[in-house]
């Protein structure tokens, strides 16, 4: 068993899988009972002046067969009183004295601020996360994301913040920048302790065709709303990463956005993220996923020999470069197994329609030249089993791998490396040696 | 209408209709194979990855017109197609061994959720077809579509053919047959029933009021086994008895606890199975050679060995044996064995057309098996103005076989009415 335990500035942790700061952590009752599931950490639902929500709040985006591959709310702050609050923050840190328990603030004045921190820290609670990222309601009253997305107004929010609080200081990031970086670097040089990012994106989910209100409706209207789910992942991975080999972030990051697995979490830790926060899969399964994504994640780091989740930090960001440092002389290549194919012609018609049209049928010739090794066996499968049955046209193909995402057969088409010792070279090494040139392009602006 | 004193109504369906749900969660299961073989395998050629792909998009309409298009009769073929040796035998899913697609429900759910053809205008042609089956009502919907003026004649009170008298009631009930035929009515074709051809009005009459005829008569009577006691209580052709069983008000099994069902065909097999699901204790398909040689479908066997039914080879029929009232005891088999029986279906096939629809129709004439000599292509008989498919051809033994041979006639007629058809015409669709 690995050692999945965390110290994320000084925040200790058993292990890194924290409750994101949303309708999960409402209540002292309901974090409790995620303690119990197995949740090492929890950012309790932003405190605040106690607001009115509406009715509906939720909007889903369901994709094949799956109801909230994307999900947005329009949801604000908590609405319950803040004494409760304190009061029930003091009792379950009195009682999971383990487990990491950070407060989300959200007010917006410096008195403010100073006002609502000193009471929040007389709980015990372990942090404090500058709630600057809700991209909806709050916003409007000055809030949210309007602080994140505004540098200016980030640093000084964050500074009348670190102003009077003992306890760290985490700043929850804003997604709907231009560059991420800018935010962060702002409350970095502020002094905060940590980041968590991402919160949501903003997003209408869809549209009633026959009333013609965007979802989710309120009525006969509709507002945009904060995107989260599976379908941001690639979005907070992105941001996190970004952020995590950059030399000026210098503070550990919390990962945010469509975590749902252990293996979510471990491709957020591989890039950056000391902790990982969830929401929306606990809001479509409840707490109970963590009893998986805690053995996934030691069954994954005993499998790979790692002692502890920290060898796992950061092990992804070496890899993660500009695009200009790529090998453009690494090749690959499909190769379609004949045994596998169903015949289904999906990625036939994909690399036809949309690629290099180097998929072919067991009837189809080879041009002259041109290198085909499974064609024999595929024309053989094709006849055996009386279906359509494709192979690649080595010499055609571009090793896009557009076909290996389209085909439904696990294994069935694999990339080939056919590098063949070609020694590694950059766009960027290319143009340091005066083989490539962008005529027109900005280095030639004068 | 039909009545509601019907003994099939003891045969719940089988396969219910999805709800919208369970139709989006199997929908997206489709690959949406290019080139499918789904399609190649299936006679009328319906685009089926292009209807699924349309039920995940909520495209229901759409999803049905493509179906209806290519076949007509889309509704009675999505409940008694055997989708497992056609559309879904095919599909590639198997070959990873995945659960193939539920092709037949899923074109059920958009034809039951939708139903849109727009007819031409009137071409001032008039067609008349006989018998109001598959085939029939398959020429005559498409013909309507492209502004013909149809009349079937059907003997019978009710419309439907074989789907109406015939199909296996978890399969599919009366109800179920008429929706489809006030489908094609409601395109436009007037059906007239109780009207025999031959007998309240002849052929070559209406050879002569109209421009072209079909003849989608379907066979004759039960075949006989020719044997001693044959006649009298108890024994019945089996498609006769399903007909009752069907649609006869207050038929009931009266007290049968053990029958016999013989032959080794798809009639054979439902007739068990129906036995079987009525609650008849003791079933017993009396085969006369071994399984292998059945010409009735495996998976419909198996489904009848789950319901309870016993399947007898080498079992050939000698002679019934009878009580001194003439009530049926069993029957006795030519090697010696006896099987006691309350009712014996005999389902050994059934005669060829009879000759009433086809008197008095110049250059119309049978081939060697007895059917109506046809070209395969067309469905069109040695006279010019006269067509023919379905069951009293020897074209194919399915409804959508028959839905396929009524198309081809209709594309055929419109180009001997010289009517044009454009490529966008639903009887254009499928295969060609």
């Amino acid at each position: 068993m690995a050692d999945l335990s965390i110290d994320f500035a000084g925040i200790k942790s058993p292990n890194p899988f924290w409750l994101a700061s949303a309708p999960p952590t409402n209540t002292g009752e309901q974090v409790m009972r995620a303690f119990d599931a197995g949740w090492g950490g929890a950012v309790w639902k932003t405190l605040g002046d106690p607001i009115v929500d509406t009715s509906s709040r939720f909007g889903a985006v369901a994709l094949g067969g799956m109801k909230m591959a994307g999900f947005n709310n329009i949801e604000l702050i908590t609405d319950r009183p803040l004494e409760l609050n304190l009061r029930e923050i003091r009792e379950v840190k009195r009682r999971y004295p383990d487990r990491a328990l950070i407060a989300s603030l959200m007010v917006e004045s410096k008195d403010d601020w100073r006002e609502i921190i000193k009471r929040t820290e007389d709980t015990g609670c372990d942090a404090i996360e500058l709630n600057f990222g809700c991209p909806h309601g709050m916003c409007e009253r000055g809030m949210g994301s309007a602080v994140g997305q505004e540098p200016k107004v980030l640093r000084i929010v964050a500074s009348w913040a670190l102003e009077c609080a003992r306890v760290p200081v985490v700043v929850k990031l804003s997604p709907n920048v231009t560059d991420i970086l800018e935010p962060a670097i702002a409350a970095v040089e502020t002094g905060v302790h940590g980041l968590s990012l991402i919160n949501t994106l903003k997003s209408l989910v869809g549209v009633d065709l026959d009333q013609f209100v965007p979802h989710p409706m309120v009525g006969r209207r509709a507002t945009l709303g904060g995107y989260c789910g599976p379908a941001v992942k690639p979005i907070a991975l992105h941001a996190v990463a970004t952020l995590a080999r950059d030399p000026r972030i210098t503070v550990p990051i919390s990962g945010i956005g469509g975590i749902a697995t252990w293996r979510d979490a471990a491709e957020f830790i591989a890039l950056g993220a000391t902790s990982v926060q969830v929401c929306t899969a606990v809001m479509h399964y409840g707490y109970r996923i963590v009893e998986d994504m805690i053995d996934g994640l030691n069954s994954y780091l005993d499998g790979k020999g790692m002692k502890s989740v920290s060898e796992l930090h950061r092990r992804a960001i070496p890899a993660f470069v500009e695009w200009g440092d790529l090998d453009l002389n690494y090749k690959v290549v499909a190769e379609v197994d004949p045994e596998r194919c169903i015949g289904c012609d999906l990625c036939y018609v994909a690399c036809r329609d949309s690629a290099a049209n180097c998929i072919h049928t067991a009837g189809e010739p080879l041009p002259a030249g041109h290198r085909a090794p499974t064609r024999e066996a595929a024309i053989a499968a094709a006849g055996a089993r009386k279906t359509h049955v494709v192979w690649v046209d080595e010499t055609e193909c571009v090793g896009c791998n557009l076909c290996s995402h389209v085909c439904p057969v696990h294994g069935c088409v694999t990339m080939k490396d056919v590098t063949g010792g070609a020694p590694f070279e950059s766009w960027n090494d290319r143009l340091a040696k005066g083989t490539a040139h962008v005529p027109g392009g900005l280095r030639d602006l004068p | 209408m039909a009545s509601d004193d019907r003994l099939e109504r003891a045969l719940p369906d089988h396969k219910p209709t999805y709800t919208p749900g369970q139709a989006a969660l199997e929908a997206q299961r489709c690959l949406y194979c290019h080139d499918a073989p789904c399609v190649t395998a299936c006679p009328t050629g319906i685009d089926i990855p292009g209807f699924i792909r349309k039920i995940t998009t909520g495209n229901l309409k759409g999803s049905a017109r493509t179906i209806l298009s290519a076949n007509l009769l889309g509704y009675s073929c999505a409940r008694v197609c055997p989708v497992e040796v056609l559309c879904a035998g095919a599909c590639v899913h198997q070959h990873q061994g995945e659960k193939t697609i539920a092709i037949g429900r899923l074109q059920r759910y958009a034809v039951e959720a939708a139903t849109l053809l727009r007819r031409k205008p009137a071409s001032g042609k008039k067609v008349a077809c006989v018998g109001a089956g598959p085939a029939s009502l398959s020429c005559a919907g498409y013909l309507a579509l492209e502004g013909v003026a149809v009349t079937v004649f059907e003997k019978r009170a009710l419309a439907g053919g074989l789907n109406t008298t015939g199909v296996a009631p978890y399969k599919m009930h009366v109800e179920g047959a008429l929706r489809e035929v006030d489908l094609v009515r409601e395109l436009g074709v007037t059906i007239r029933t109780g009207v025999e051809v031959g007998r309240d009005v002849t052929a070559a009459q209406l050879l002569a009021d109209y421009d072209a005829l079909f003849l989608g008569v379907g066979l004759g009577a039960d075949s006989r086994l020719g044997i001693p006691g044959e006649d009298g209580p108890g024994t019945s052709g089996a498609t006769e008895w399903i007909e009752r069983l069907k649609s006869a008000p207050g038929f009931a099994l009266n007290g049968v606890r053990r029958a016999v069902v013989i032959g080794g065909g798809n009639t054979a097999i439902d007739a068990a199975r129906e036995l079987a699901g009525l609650g008849v204790v003791d079933v017993t398909l009396a085969y006369r050679r071994s399984e292998a040689d059945m010409s009735g479908y495996a998976h419909e066997l198996s489904l009848a060995r789950e319901e309870g039914v016993r399947l007898l080879e080498r079992a050939v029929p000698q002679s019934f044996a009878r009580g001194r009232d003439g009530a049926l005891l069993g029957v006795a088999l030519a090697d010696g064995r006896n099987l006691e029986a309350d009712l014996v279906l005999i389902a050994i096939g059934q005669a060829m057309p009879g000759d009433e629809a086809l008197a008095g129709l110049p250059a119309v004439s049978r081939d060697a098996k007895g059917g109506i000599a046809v070209d395969a292509a067309t469905g069109r008989t040695g006279n010019p103005r006269v067509y023919a498919g379905g069951d009293a051809t020897d074209a194919g033994e399915l409804v959508v076989t028959a839905v396929q041979d009524g198309k081809c006639a209709a594309r055929a007629i419109c180009a001997q009415l010289g009517i044009t058809l454009s490529a966008d015409a639903p009887v254009m669709a499928g295969h060609r």
